[in-house]
């Protein structure tokens, strides 16, 4: 079967500097994709031509079409939460679950309802008498309530405090996910994330520098945390990254026998977040 | 699915405060001023000890049928001039209306939730100009026909607590009459509004700041620099006045009614079939509406209002958030 994204030779410029630089990926059915990358990486560009809302050279196909030439059939398979608050103001809650419900062929009533009753937001209340958490969860609900195939979050949790952070990414773990269905997810949080993703995408200057599954990285990457007398030992295997810990050195390897590194020190599995530091390094230099 | 009457719904929830309150608070004031009015009355009649006696014996003797014609007529004006305040509002309401109608969602970023949603370009600009032609005047004529209704009960009563029956005066006025050439001058004015609903929808949808200055500063930099480079002898449209015009038609048409230029609108009198007059006479007329309707001017600005909105829809499709 064919992937549910297919990008390549991806390319997006604006003026002169290129904000997707010949970018190929598969995204396939069934999982929940991280796109990691530093500010202005193109993160944000790679989302938007998923969803058909900016131009772009190269191939794409989203669930088998073109985003650029149908996205009206498009929208029916795949929804989307681009950063917080960008529900209209003036909208009530329940003219939200109707205009949706109205346009949207997938969507179920009694689904959002069902989500809605386990927060606080009432039907007659305005978005913008909701709290940025309320907003969140708002949305939330009625993206939940649609039977898509393809759901692209674009720092949904960006200014929420931690227990509406928690909650979004447990319910849409719990109650959203399944084989059928398909995340996309951009944040800066990652460490809060990397237990749920099932694959790993990282973006630097517009390229892919990282693509691969979560267990595929837990094979490839080790961390050994190694005393000041075996230090020279582990730099000569080309550490991707070194920090200094409690008089100790942690070293950061990419494909190293882990026998051989076993010798050196205790052996970690690294955090995204450590990872992606250390592939990150010199973006802003 | 058709979804056009959930999109229209959804203009009308953006919007009730423009489409509905307006109207009402613009009839409802005028109701009130009418209660003051008499209240007035009644305060200065007692303090002044004047007591009108009427009965319906007086009244029988000294109304004629033609001064019950001239009543009736009186009524149909007043109905007539109740549709004509709420119209004046709802130029503005839909001048800004329009001009915000692609242009605010951008702004505030809520244009991604409803991209978000299998609605075609095609069919939220649909349902924002129809909005614009239909749903708004029609609103504002339901309003301006419940509150000429309620001013008819309020001065029926008034009068009736004076013992005047004023049954024969409504019997000779023509509330539906009126109504339905009313009625009739809807889609002529949704037809002739069209060139300005497309040129505010295009700046609506083009501006990345400021609508407002781009669809009403550029036609009068543009009449200004003509009159300017023709005063200094330069190739320029000689008739500075038909080029105002024809930018005016574009920025002002939203105004119910401009189809009636300032030779044939005439006075108040004239709007009106008066008893003098024969049924179908009066600027309302459908005879009038159809000569409108078969003008050169209204079917020509109808193909350059088409023309604006066909590219209002295509930059919808293109110009997503303000900042990019």
């Amino acid at each position: 079967m064919n992937a549910l994204v297919q990008a390549r030779h991806l390319t997006k410029r604006y003026g002169t500097t290129r904000a997707l630089d010949d970018v190929g990926f598969d995204i396939e059915s069934g999982r929940i994709v991280g796109l990691v990358g530093p500010n202005g990486a193109g993160k944000t560009t790679a989302l938007k031509a998923i969803l058909g809302l900016t131009d772009f050279e190269g191939e794409l196909t989203v669930n088998g079409v073109d985003p650029r030439k149908d996205r009206t059939k498009l929208m029916e398979d795949v929804c989307f939460i681009a950063d917080v608050a960008v529900l209209p103001r003036w909208l009530r809650v329940r003219e939200a679950i109707e205009f949706v419900g109205g346009v949207h062929p997938r969507f179920s009533r009694e689904k959002c309802d069902a989500f809605l009753a386990r927060t606080k937001i009432a039907p007659g209340m305005r978005v913008r008498e909701l709290s940025k958490g309320m907003i969140v969860q708002l949305h939330l609900a009625l993206v939940m309530a649609i039977d898509a195939k393809l759901l692209v979050l674009d720092e949904p949790t960006l200014g929420l405090d931690i227990l509406y952070r928690k909650s979004f990414y447990e319910t849409l773990l719990g109650d959203y996910f399944d084989e059928n269905k398909t995340i996309i997810v951009t944040t800066h949080q990652i460490e809060e994330i990397e237990n749920i993703l099932t694959d790993l995408m990282f973006i630097q200057n517009g390229r892919i520098v990282l693509s691969a599954t979560m267990d595929a990285v837990g094979e490839r990457y080790v961390e050994v945390m190694v005393g000041p007398d075996k230090a020279d030992a582990a730099r000569a295997l080309g550490p991707l990254n070194e920090r200094q810990i409690f008089g100790k050195s942690i070293f950061l390897f990419d494909g190293v026998d882990k026998a051989r590194l076993a010798e050196l020190g205790e052996l970690h599995k690294p955090s995204v977040a450590d990872l992606f530091v250390a592939t990150m390094k010199g973006t802003y230099a | 699915m058709n979804k056009l009457p959930i999109l229209l719904k959804r203009e009308y929830w953006e919007h009730r405060g423009g489409f509905l309150w307006t109207p009402v608070w613009m009839t409802v004031s005028i109701l009130v001023l009418t209660v003051l009015g008499m209240i007035s009355a009644e305060i200065f009649r007692q303090r002044a000890g004047v007591h009108f006696n009427f009965s319906l014996d007086n009244v029988r003797d000294s109304i004629s049928a033609k001064d019950f014609a001239g009543a009736g007529y009186a009524l149909d004006v007043c109905q007539f001039t109740f549709a004509v305040l709420p119209c004046v509002a709802l130029f503005f309401v839909l001048f800004f209306y329009l001009l915000g109608a692609l242009y605010d969602d951008r702004r505030d970023r809520s244009v991604l939730f409803w991209k978000s949603l299998p609605v075609s370009d095609a069919a939220t600009v649909t349902s924002k100009v129809l909005s614009a032609m239909f749903v708004a005047p029609v609103i504002a004529l339901a309003v301006s026909t419940l509150a000429y209704l309620a001013f008819v009960l309020i001065v029926s009563a008034w009068l009736g607590l004076h013992g005047l029956n004023v049954l024969p005066a409504l019997a000779a006025s023509h509330p539906l009459r009126t109504l339905w050439h009313m009625l009739l001058a809807v889609p002529v004015n949704a037809l002739w509004a069209l060139p300005a609903i497309g040129w505010l929808l295009f700046w609506s949808a083009w501006s990345r700041a400021k609508p407002f200055l781009w669809a009403v500063m550029l036609p009068i930099l543009a009449v200004f620099a003509n009159a300017w480079i023709g005063m200094l002898g330069g190739p320029h449209f000689t008739g500075t006045l038909d080029f105002a015009r024809i930018l005016g038609r574009l920025l002002l048409s939203v105004m119910p009614g401009s189809w009636m230029n300032s030779s044939v609108a005439g006075t108040l009198h004239e709007w009106m079939p008066n008893p003098g007059m024969a049924a179908d006479g009066g600027l309302l007329n459908p005879d009038r509406l159809l000569a409108v309707l078969a003008s050169a001017n209204l079917w020509i600005g109808v193909v350059a209002g088409l023309a604006l909105i066909a590219a209002a829809i295509w930059l919808r499709g293109r110009r997503i958030e303000t900042s990019v």
